[in-house]
């Protein structure tokens, strides 16, 4: 059994990194550092020397570890370079769950396979929380902006809050729009008229 | 959305103005073509997501394909490149403690003189001079390396250049981790705002005509997609040439500043389109014409001897077989897709594909296909002439 794998992960969200990290402990035996600074990225991740460097994509110090690449020369074996090139489905879906690796030390493709699938894993958990955060923030605007039209045509038309919403409804229904879009409408165009 | 969807990658800058000014402007509708930008954070994001098929067209450094096509890199995939999407267009700043030191002694900071600015600069400097870039492969580095190289202090051995994000060029030349940068529009005039440099130089006072950034996609796809690659080639033609009309360059600013594309003030993008450059802190101003070129002299025309010349600057670094290198480079710059996709339409297009680089003293007047046109000024600062001829 050789040793374990020693990784980085470069990743200046705290929360995020745990993450990664407890995902890659769930994967396997790794000797794992975080870097949370851009600050002389390529200098810290040389001098501790990995096995494999993990980053996310979205992150523009990305570029500084290519350096990396041309480090020790082509001449010897592949240094700096996003996940192997064999196992190119691999690559994809690392690029569509937003992870970049940088196998520092030439290495066994069979070796990085499982420290990339954990870390693939644990980006699509985070994005998919962020999208959910987003979803469920969006969802509570757009009930506040429905109660204030709702407010609104109540005032104006003297009417009650279940026929209000009723109107609101049928109005979006006859336009073929959705419930939030019109009560938007009707909020801006109140603002500007008042 | 208009006809075919195009997805493409763009990083930040002003010089990504041709694909965001097809699509805002409707040259892409023209042709039936609906571009789907997609904002790249990082040149190693953007090259990925085109070699992995998330984007099937991006804005790359001129050095990127021929690096790839060379093996250099890491990633081992085939770009092919349709088009120059800009000539010149970077800056070189200093930082302000530098700058001082410069002024010490008696640098006059023309602006123009890429000779004496950096004679200066290296008696200023010593031999510690750190200089950060966006990217290894990039023509940034490619400028510096050749600029100091010829002034007698060559990198890597006598001074560093080493990669920053253009976004955190003014941190790191503020903390001291670098003593100067070369940088794409807007990021140097952004660290002058942000008071932590001074303007040296524009790049173009290196190399009066350097392919900056081209389009590239992936060799398989422009074989598949030879009709999708013409139209593609017409439309940004057609927004080079609306970018290079000066009343075009408020408009373009202005949509570039949008927060979907630079998200930054539309005042300090203009300055790249304008050449009119505030290169101190204290608001000191520079004029240089021509400083990022989307159009005259034929500028999209993908020159064999552009591809050459970063080839054999890449394989003389990197102990390449220099013929190797001339062969691989004759593969990715596609010169033939490029005149055939804008043959009858009136565009300049040279007669032939291949030229002396560094022979124009001046604008020249040349035969080409439809008819004479203006080659601008070919000079590197120290006169040498790089004939690809001798190479083959």
């Amino acid at each position: 059994m050789p040793d374990a794998l020693s990784i980085i992960v470069v990743e200046a969200d705290r929360e995020r990194a745990f993450m990664i990290v407890d995902g890659l402990r769930e994967a396997g035996n790794f000797d794992i550092q975080v870097i949370s600074e851009a600050a002389g990225l390529a200098r810290r991740v040389q001098a501790r020397d990995p096995d494999v460097v993990l980053i996310d994509i979205e992150n523009p110090s990305r570029d500084m570890l290519e350096e990396l690449a041309l480090a020790t020369g082509p001449k010897e074996r592949p240094v700096a370079m996003f996940v192997d090139r064999s196992e190119d489905g691999l690559s994809a879906a690392a690029v569509e769950a937003g992870v970049s690796a940088y196998v520092v030390d030439g290495l066994q493709p069979a070796r990085l396979k499982p420290v990339l699938d954990a870390a693939i894993a644990r980006f699509r958990m985070f994005q998919r929380m962020r999208i959910e955060l987003a979803e469920a923030k969006r969802a509570l605007e757009e009930r506040k902006v429905i109660d204030r039209a709702k407010g609104m045509i109540m005032k104006a038309r003297g009417i009650g809050e279940d026929e209000a919403y009723a109107l609101l409804r049928k109005t979006a229904m006859g336009q073929n729009k959705r419930l939030a879009d019109v009560a938007q409408a009707l909020v801006t165009a109140a603002g500007l008229l008042s | 959305m208009t006809g075919t969807v195009i997805p493409a990658g763009f990083v930040p800058l002003a010089d990504a103005a041709p694909l965001i000014i097809a699509q805002e402007i409707g040259f892409a509708a023209e042709e039936r073509l609906t571009l789907d930008l997609r904002r790249a954070p990082s040149w190693s994001s953007l090259r990925d997501m085109l070699a992995f098929g998330q984007v099937d067209a991006a804005q790359m450094l001129a050095p990127v394909p021929v690096a790839a096509a060379l093996g250099l890199g890491g990633i081992n995939a085939e770009f092919s490149v349709l088009s120059v999407l800009s000539v010149n267009g970077t800056v070189i700043g200093v930082s302000r403690r530098l700058a001082r030191k410069l002024a010490a002694i008696g640098h006059r900071f023309t602006f123009d003189d890429a000779a004496a600015a950096g004679r200066d600069l290296i008696a200023a400097a010593g031999r510690d001079l750190r200089i950060g870039v966006p990217f290894p492969f990039s023509m940034h580095a490619e400028l510096l390396k050749y600029w100091l190289t010829a002034l007698g202090l060559a990198p890597p051995q006598e001074a560093d250049i080493v990669t920053v994000p253009p976004p955190l060029m003014a941190d790191a030349i503020r903390s001291g981790e670098i003593d100067a940068f070369c940088v794409g529009e807007p990021w140097g005039s952004m660290a002058v705002e942000q008071g932590a440099a001074v303007l040296l130089l524009p790049g173009r006072a290196i190399w009066s005509f350097a392919p900056e950034k081209v389009l590239a996609v992936r060799s398989t796809w422009a074989e598949t997609e030879s009709d999708l690659s013409s139209r593609l080639i017409r439309v940004l033609w057609r927004a080079g040439r609306w970018l290079s009309d000066p009343s075009s360059r408020g408009l373009a600013a202005e949509i570039l500043s949008s927060p979907r594309y630079l998200d930054l003030p539309a005042e300090i993008i203009e300055r790249a389109f304008s050449g009119k450059f505030t290169v101190t802190p204290q608001g000191q101003q520079r004029q240089t014409a021509g400083f990022v070129e989307f159009h005259s002299g034929a500028a999209g025309f993908p020159w064999q001897s552009q591809a050459q010349w970063i080839a054999l600057q890449l394989a003389e670094r990197n102990g390449i077989d220099r013929s190797k290198a001339v062969e691989a480079a004759g593969r990715v710059f596609r010169s033939d897709v490029y005149r055939a996709a804008l043959s009858r339409t009136g565009a300049d297009l040279p007669s032939a594909s291949s030229k002396l680089e560094g022979a124009l003293a001046g604008e020249i007047v040349v035969a080409g296909e439809s008819g004479p046109f203006n080659l601008l000024t070919n000079r590197f600062f120290d006169g040498r002439v790089f004939d690809p001829q001798a190479e083959c």
